[in-house]
């Protein structure tokens, strides 16, 4: 194959020694992420709460993340009676790795020179990039059903099965969300789609699938608002609920790791990767080239973080099924609406149609059929309207807890068939603690 | 054989072996996991001849909605920790006749269909989208929008199954 230093084909020419060195790279950069990122959240979630936070380990609190990794890693390892041990020391491996791969195709920047080699500043990249990252956070959800079904516990069974229902139906709705951006592009590599954003950004012209995308963001990445795999207040801590020590830091890396990954792939795809915020290119012309683009696009991955904390910091919890009927009812035909236009429009310019009339009467129709539809959704509705805070029938006797918090049974007859003799022995019943 | 031969002759064993032990294992949980391997490994499979977009969109779906579901399900029923008795058929040595059968089907449509049509490997950008959409819709597209009739016929009919009041 013909080497060259641009394109997709270049990424197949680099020397061994700058292949494992940006592999390196990118997983130091990773682990600081997530020790950065651990310090950032609970110093700004302080913030925002009136207290200080952290602040004791190194200058401002800085080693934090460092001497809670140490304290894990030093942890009793835990392994409950009655578990699958494999499947059980399988899923925090199933889950950081994944987290891991699909940051190797997020571009940093664009062509550089490292001691004397032209290269792009990406690990790697694909005709289908985008879909890598896709399948590897589904690989992720193994992890998470895997942990709360081996766990042997009902709080990591019900974490785990609230999860896989949670991510596969946001994860609908977030590749829908890209399929514009893929239009518009031409291509799911993710070099091409930043370079497609040379002059204006996706989120600029695709606003709908932006907003889709930072919406479903958060329920792939498992965090409040939509936090419902470990709601504490109901689960402990959900899928990890019986794990300690070294397995669950791993969860703990996969979990800020992936929100690097989510972060990094809103800013490639929708808020131009590498390229400077508009007002800098138009004073300094040489601010995406060289070594500045890297600059830029931490700024934006560190943006969205802030983002991710911000919204932790402002917003409750929201129930079961406002999440499921927000995920299936309303992001997703609303992304499939936005497609079905932008793909009209595309298809309407390039045959040379007039585009503003075609807008405008598109427009109306869309705003029409909407509104109809939400209509007749509240018509055919409120008629058999059910008040969720209503106090649902409860048979007071035959109830587990009386009294206490909801605590689910552990010889549920659905949950893991028969219990052994072990784990039933070492039961400890509820509302006496 | 070069390298890549070995590698893909690899994958396949390791896709066959994991479906057999999807049907030996005593292990219902097990047995889908299982699943996952021999799914990921026709993934590999399809990495080595270079079709990319099918690989990943394999992992997508086979490996990430379809076996998830999957297990949805047998935890939301009954997915007990270790072995189970009942998970035996009496009807086993038909469904190995069955299965015998149907790969010898594939097998010989396979063969007699593509005996000599080989495609290059080592052109660049063949397994993106771009090729692989363009054959569908174009060459393929009357099986394409029949196999949609067929999943939306079994999504109606999930539907009539699940709901009493229609």
């Amino acid at each position: 194959m013909k080497c060259t230093t641009e394109g997709i084909a270049g990424f197949g020419c680099d020397p061994w020694w700058l292949i494992g060195g940006k592999a390196l790279v990118i997983f130091v950069f990773l682990v600081l992420t997530v020790l950065l990122s651990m310090w950032v959240e609970r110093r700004v979630i302080g913030r925002m709460q009136l207290r200080i936070g952290p602040n004791r380990c190194g200058p401002f609190g800085l080693l934090q993340g460092l001497a809670d990794g140490v304290k894990l890693a030093l942890k009793e390892d835990i392994v409950p009676a009655g578990v699958d041990k494999v499947v059980f020391w399988l899923a925090p491996v199933v889950s950081a790795v994944p987290a891991f791969i699909s940051f190797i195709i997020i571009p940093f920047g664009p062509t550089v020179s490292i001691f004397g080699h032209q290269t792009q500043l990406q690990g790697t990249d694909l005709p289908v990039a985008v879909l890598l990252v896709l399948a590897m956070s589904s690989m992720g959800i193994y992890g998470i059903v895997l942990a709360g079904w081996s766990s042997m516990s009902p709080y990591s069974l019900l974490g785990g099965l609230r999860s896989s229902a949670q991510m596969i139906s946001y994860e609908i709705a977030m590749s829908l969300s890209f399929v514009a951006v893929f239009m518009f592009a031409g291509s799911m590599s993710t070099s091409q789609i930043v370079a497609g954003q040379q002059h204006i950004w996706y989120g600029v012209l695709l606003l709908p699938s932006f907003l889709i995308y930072i919406i479903t963001m958060m329920g792939e990445s498992n965090r409040i608002p939509f936090d419902l795999p470990e709601g504490e207040g109901e689960l402990v801590g959900g899928f990890h609920t019986e794990y300690s020590s070294l397995k669950f830091a791993m969860f703990f890396l996969a979990e800020y790791i992936n929100l690097a990954t989510l972060s990094a792939l809103a800013t490639t795809l929708f808020l131009g990767g590498w390229h400077a915020p508009p007002p800098i290119t138009t004073i300094w012309a040489g601010a995406n080239s060289g070594w500045w683009p890297v600059l830029w696009f931490l700024i934006k991955i560190w943006a969205f973080i802030f983002f991710f904390i911000w919204l932790r910091g402002s917003l409750p919890r929201v129930r079961y099924d406002q999440l499921m009927k927000l995920g299936w009812k309303v992001l997703m035909p609303i992304s499939l609406g936005w497609i079905l236009l932008v793909a009209t429009i595309r298809t309407a310019s390039r045959e040379g149609l007039n585009q503003t009339q075609l807008l405008i009467y598109g427009g109306i129709t869309i705003a029409v059929v909407l509104v109809g539809s939400f209509a007749w959704d509240l018509v055919a509705t409120s008629g058999r309207q059910v008040d969720p805070y209503a106090e649902p029938e409860r048979a007071t006797a035959a109830e587990p807890a009386q009294g206490g918090f909801p605590v689910p049974p552990l010889d549920l007859p659905h949950y893991h068939g028969v219990l052994p003799e072990t784990a039933a022995r070492k039961e400890v019943s509820s509302g006496t603690h | 054989m070069t390298t890549l031969d070995v590698v893909f002759v690899l994958l396949g064993v390791v896709a066959v072996g994991a479906a057999v032990l999807v049907v030996t294992t005593r292990q219902l949980v097990h047995a889908a996991l299982w699943l996952v391997v021999s799914f990921g490994a026709l993934a590999g499979g399809y990495l080595m001849l270079t079709a990319e977009f099918v690989a990943w969109v394999q992992v997508l779906i086979y490996v990430g909605a379809v076996v998830v579901l999957l297990l949805f399900g047998i935890m939301l029923t009954r997915a007990p920790i270790g072995r189970s008795a009942d998970l035996d058929s009496g009807n086993r040595w038909a469904a190995l006749a069955v299965a015998l059968a149907t790969a010898g089907v594939l097998v010989t449509v396979l063969v007699r269909g593509f005996r000599t049509a080989y495609a290059p490997l080592d052109v660049a950008g063949q397994g993106a989208a771009k090729p692989l959409g363009e054959s569908v819709f174009r060459i393929w597209v009357l099986p394409f929008e029949v196999l949609s009739v067929l999943l939306l016929a079994a999504l109606v009919g999930a539907i009539v199954l699940s709901r009493r009041e229609i």
